[in-house]
């Protein structure tokens, strides 16, 4: 190994460095400044300056002078730049949405647990080793978990912090003792040479168990059936924007990690061979996953009430159509895949957007809460309806493109009775169904008449933020249905660049 | 230009959209100029196109990655279609005219289904098609579930969830093509050249035709039709029963039969007298002419029978085009038209001319109240619509039922012998309704009741509405060869090739 060179690392990570500079301005300004003064002035003050590091970081990522790694713990590639860029852009809307709508006191710290979640998943999407992968996927965990618990004012809200930390340890276990399997076998934590070795002996069983407890591991940070169980509550109790953090940007990050394992570590597992032709040693458990995702995910949102909820189960429904695409390894797979996350995430933070609104409004987010939303205010109520039949898959909305390119990337150039065409069937079965619960809400806000108010009407707020939000996210859902290549070609591209 | 009915379409729903519902005639004037825009637009290019050779209105590209392309074009089939939608839009806002609940919403709703469906008649590219075709749905539900009327909610979701679950079908047809046609795209005449090996589409075909079949009301999975249309309200089963229903015939002509023609040939084995996918769908679209027509007899709610109506008539499309014979194919298009006038017309007269008056579709309340006397224009227009209906000659009906018959004498002599069953039951049922709800006994007692408020005297809109519609009821009845020579060119085209293997 060459001297470690600590310019070339600064030069690199630059972007964290920017995050990192913000967290620690943020959590002064709040101590300095803005002491005692109010609330509104705060939030208003913490979040401008995170959003400044934000940019910055934005700013720094897109200077990065191509190839640019750390040893051979990080890497900058064309895909994980992109990737970076895209989780900059999703934690800046979170921001956005939290000010003023948190119920906390403990602004600074909220925003800052916000900034180093993000530190967290861009240094997970350029992770080439398992130490750097594993402590960036704790490190944005963690700070996950805390933002569930800081609605002081919901026990929910605590109780759904510890159950997702509680599941959240266990899977963390189950990642590490798949890592020391994968140590085992190459000797090394890096990805290429744990990757190398497996090529050298794909049939090895340790290979087997690596897989599974990886998948498993993964699968929580995705929420895969069958270890989707905290994403219900997370969803329920943690403060709004809290959630749309745990919905959106980490399951982009998580997604990022996924395929890197599976291509690049475990891509020549047995089953046997890498590309093509036959199939990878993983793809029996990574197909259960999907197939169980599918149908848990859609069966049990029909029985919500509740639309936190129930955008925590088609959560875990979505996550099952976007594996659809991983029964294909070819780069066109991939590149649907990332652009299926990608608007997935852009549709669940704006229907987090709009729940913010309602919750302005006074009302909670059981479905009852909506009646009258169309009324009351029509285009946050229009915004909801773009999100909702995005993720049920109505075109012109980037769901349906994003479904589309999935399946058919998946479908493309196998047979009738392959496992992928099977899987697109229960996908497309798993779709029908629920139209039927997104409908169900977009009923209560169109066609329900009134309902009654959770608590007092509060003052009319003067915060358009939240509004603000959904109506651009509802803009770029519909702009990324009706043009789907532009950032398609430019996924596509990265990816053929990075590889 | 055809291309602009779909611009217009979404943008005047957008425009409406932003426009405050107090402001509610200026709403309804722009809707109807927009849907006389298109109505005109859609004419012109008919009429500048005499031969109705097939043209290319727009063709870029997309998705450059899988090959699907923005590419709208229109034959003979397309421009009658669309003809068709221009007026069903037409008439459908002047029947909307008495709409005064969230105004802008409902036409906003009512023209974006107008756009989708302009565009699944344009679409030359199976997935931009689909794109249209799955636009169309939610208007519908929105529509039925907030200004519809009995049991709103219920027939509102079933239509929905049918319409998906045809589409997701016809999805997964699609995506299997794909699969299995690499390089080739999405273009319709690419894929027609590139025909699949006999043994791909013999499990496509059915997929994809029975999940446009369910949109066009197909016996067994026709159920969402009449509830559907009883609960939506005027426009909106005008527009059901008028275009919407078409969506799934053009469907199964255009893509599942165009594209997988092989299919249609005899399996190799019996099992009974079937022997073929088209024997399956003929004898399907048989009883559904048949069942429905009796369904029709039977029923107390006005609406209902008109719903079930339009089963039967929608049977006739299907066998027409499983009939596999020139004149047969004509008929089942000229059908399309003439059905979606039709209903449109019944429709009006139940949902808007009575209902709105007399507030209840129930025959024998009707029957009590000597409609014939006190709404004699709606009278009038029944009793031609119904006429229509009928088939009597002159009409639309006529030609197009006729061509279906003699189509259908030669694949199918059989069950064309039913067909003619059907038709025989269709006279009784409208029969039936004509001298109930119209013709009944006047109740003195009643009527002394009523004549202090007296029903509200048509207006205008109404009278317009019903004028357009029978006047293209008999124009197309008179003048059928206006649209028959164009159909006829389109199906002479290449893209029928393997549809039509010198058959006709």
């Amino acid at each position: 190994m060459s001297a470690f060179s600590y310019t070339q690392m600064i030069h690199t990570l630059a972007p964290q460095i920017a995050l990192l500079v913000g967290v620690l301005v943020v959590l002064a300004i709040d101590l300095g400044p803005l002491r005692g003064k109010s609330e509104n002035i705060r939030w208003r003050g913490i979040v401008l300056a995170a959003l400044l590091s934000l940019l910055t970081a934005a700013w720094f990522t897109s200077s990065l002078a191509l190839p640019a790694s750390v040893a051979e713990l990080y890497r900058i590639t064309p895909l994980s730049l992109l990737l970076n860029h895209a989780l900059l852009l999703l934690s800046a809307i979170i921001l956005l949405l939290s000010v003023g709508m948190t119920p906390t006191r403990h602004i600074s710290e909220y925003v800052s647990l916000i900034l180093l979640a993000t530190i967290g998943m861009t240094l997970l999407t350029g992770a080439t080793d398992l130490l750097v992968l594993f402590l960036a996927l704790e490190l944005f965990s963690l700070c996950l978990y805390v933002l569930t618990g800081m609605d002081k004012l919901k026990t929910a809200s605590a109780e759904a912090a510890l159950k997702y930390f509680l599941f959240g340890a266990m899977s963390a276990a189950l990642l590490l003792f798949g890592f020391s399997y994968l140590y085992g076998i190459a000797g090394s934590t890096h990805l290429a040479v744990i990757g190398k070795a497996i090529a050298a002996a794909p049939q090895d069983p340790l290979v087997l168990m690596a897989i599974v407890l990886v998948l498993a591991g993964l699968g929580f940070k995705i929420a895969a059936a069958p270890f989707h169980f905290w994403a219900p509550d997370a969803y329920q109790g943690a403060p709004l924007s809290g959630a749309a953090a745990a919905a959106t940007s980490s399951k982009v990050a998580s997604f990022a990690i996924l395929i890197q394992m599976l291509l690049v570590v475990f891509g020549t597992a047995a089953g046997n061979g890498s590309f093509h032709f036959t199939q990878p040693g993983w793809l029996p458990v990574l197909t259960i996953l999907t197939a169980a995702s599918i149908l848990i995910g859609n069966f049990a949102a029909l029985a919500q009430h509740n639309v936190r909820r129930l955008l925590a189960y088609s959560a875990v429904a979505h996550t099952g159509y976007a594996l659809v695409a991983l029964q294909s390894t070819s780069p066109e797979a991939v590149s649907a895949l990332l652009y299926y996350v990608l608007t997935y995430s852009l549709a669940t933070l704006g229907a987090f957007a709009v729940l913010t609104v309602l919750q302005q409004q006074g009302y909670g987010d059981r479905y009852a809460d909506l009646a009258g939303f169309s009324r009351r205010s029509p285009i946050a109520a229009l915004c909801l309806l773009v999100f909702l039949l995005s993720l049920a898959g109505i075109p012109p909305l980037a769901g349906f493109t994003g479904k589309f390119l999935v399946f058919g990337a998946a479908m493309q150039g196998r047979e009738i009775y392959s496992g992928a065409a099977v899987l697109v069937g229960l996908a497309l079965a798993g779709s029908t169904v629920s139209f039927y619960y997104y409908l169900q809400v977009l009923k209560f806000a169109f066609v329900v008449d009134s309902a009654t108010q959770s608590g007092p009407t509060p003052p009319p707020t003067r915060n358009y933020l939240p509004l603000f939000v959904s109506i651009l996210l509802a803009l770029l859902v519909i702009l990324a249905g009706v043009f789907p290549s532009v950032l398609l070609d430019a996924i596509h591209s990265a990816i053929l660049a990075s590889s | 230009m055809l291309a602009w009915t779909v611009y217009i379409s979404f943008v005047a729903a957008a425009l409406v959209l932003l426009v405050p519902p107090r402001y509610t005639s200026a709403i309804r004037w722009f809707a109807l100029l927009s849907a006389v825009g298109g109505f005109a637009i859609s004419l012109v290019a008919m009429i500048a196109n005499p031969a109705g050779a097939p043209v290319t209105l727009v063709d870029v590209p997309w998705i450059p990655s899988i090959g699907a392309h923005y590419w709208l074009s229109a034959d003979g089939i397309s421009f009658a279609l669309c003809a068709l939608t221009g007026l069903a839009a037409t008439t459908g806002i002047l029947f909307s005219w008495n709409i005064e609940h969230r105004v802008n919403e409902y036409f906003a709703l009512f023209l974006a289904l107008i756009g989708g469906v302009y565009g699944v008649f344009l679409a030359n590219d199976v997935l931009l098609l689909f794109f249209f075709y799955e636009i169309a749905i939610v208007p519908k539900y929105f529509l039925i579930s907030i200004w519809g009327s009995t049991n709103r909610e219920y027939g509102a979701m079933k239509l929905a969830i049918y319409s998906f679950v045809g589409s997701a079908m016809v999805l997964f047809g699609i995506l299997s093509t794909y699969m299995l046609t690499s390089g080739v795209g999405f273009g319709l005449p690419d894929l027609a050249r590139h025909a699949l090996p006999h043994a791909q589409q013999m499990w496509i075909f059915p997929l994809i035709f029975l999940g446009f079949g369910i949109l066009a009301g197909l016996w067994p999975f026709h159920t969402w039709a009449p509830t559907g249309h009883v609960a939506a309200p005027t426009a909106a089963s005008m527009l059901l029963a008028g275009v919407v229903m078409k969506l799934g015939a053009y469907g199964c002509l255009r893509i599942a039969m165009a594209l997988y023609p092989a299919a249609l040939e005899p399996w190799g084995f019996h099992i009974g007298w079937i022997s073929s996918w088209r024997d399956v769908f003929a004898l399907l679209a048989v009883i559904g002419i048949v069942y429905g027509a009796a369904v029709a007899l039977v029923q107390q709610d006005f609406k209902f029978v008109i719903g079930y109506s339009s089963v039967s008539h929608m049977g006739f499309v299907i066998f027409g085009l499983m009939t596999l014979t020139g004149i047969g194919l004509d008929g089942a298009v000229l059908q399309m038209v003439s059905h979606g006038i039709l209903a449109g017309l019944l429709f009006a007269v139940v949902g808007r001319m009575i209902y709105e008056r007399t507030h209840t579709r129930m025959l024998p309340d009707l029957e009590g109240m000597g409609l014939a006397s006190r709404l004699p224009f709606a009278t009038v227009i029944f009793v031609l619509a119904g006429m229509a209906s009928m088939g009597l000659p002159g009409f639309s009906g006529f030609v197009s039922e006729l061509q279906i018959i003699v189509g259908g004498w030669s694949s199918y002599p059989w069950l064309t012998v039913a067909v003619g069953i059907g038709i025989v039951i269709g006279i009784a049922y409208t029969w039936r309704v004509m001298q109930r709800a119209f013709f009944g006994e006047q109740i003195v007692s009643i009527d002394r009741q009523t004549e202090k408020h007296e029903f509200l005297p048509i207006t205008w809109p109404e009278k317009a509405g019903s004028f357009l519609l029978l006047a293209a009821t008999l124009l197309v009845g008179l003048f059928p060869s206006f649209l028959l020579t164009r159909i006829a060119t389109a199906f002479a085209s290449p893209f029928f090739d393997g549809l039509r293997q010198g058959r006709w």
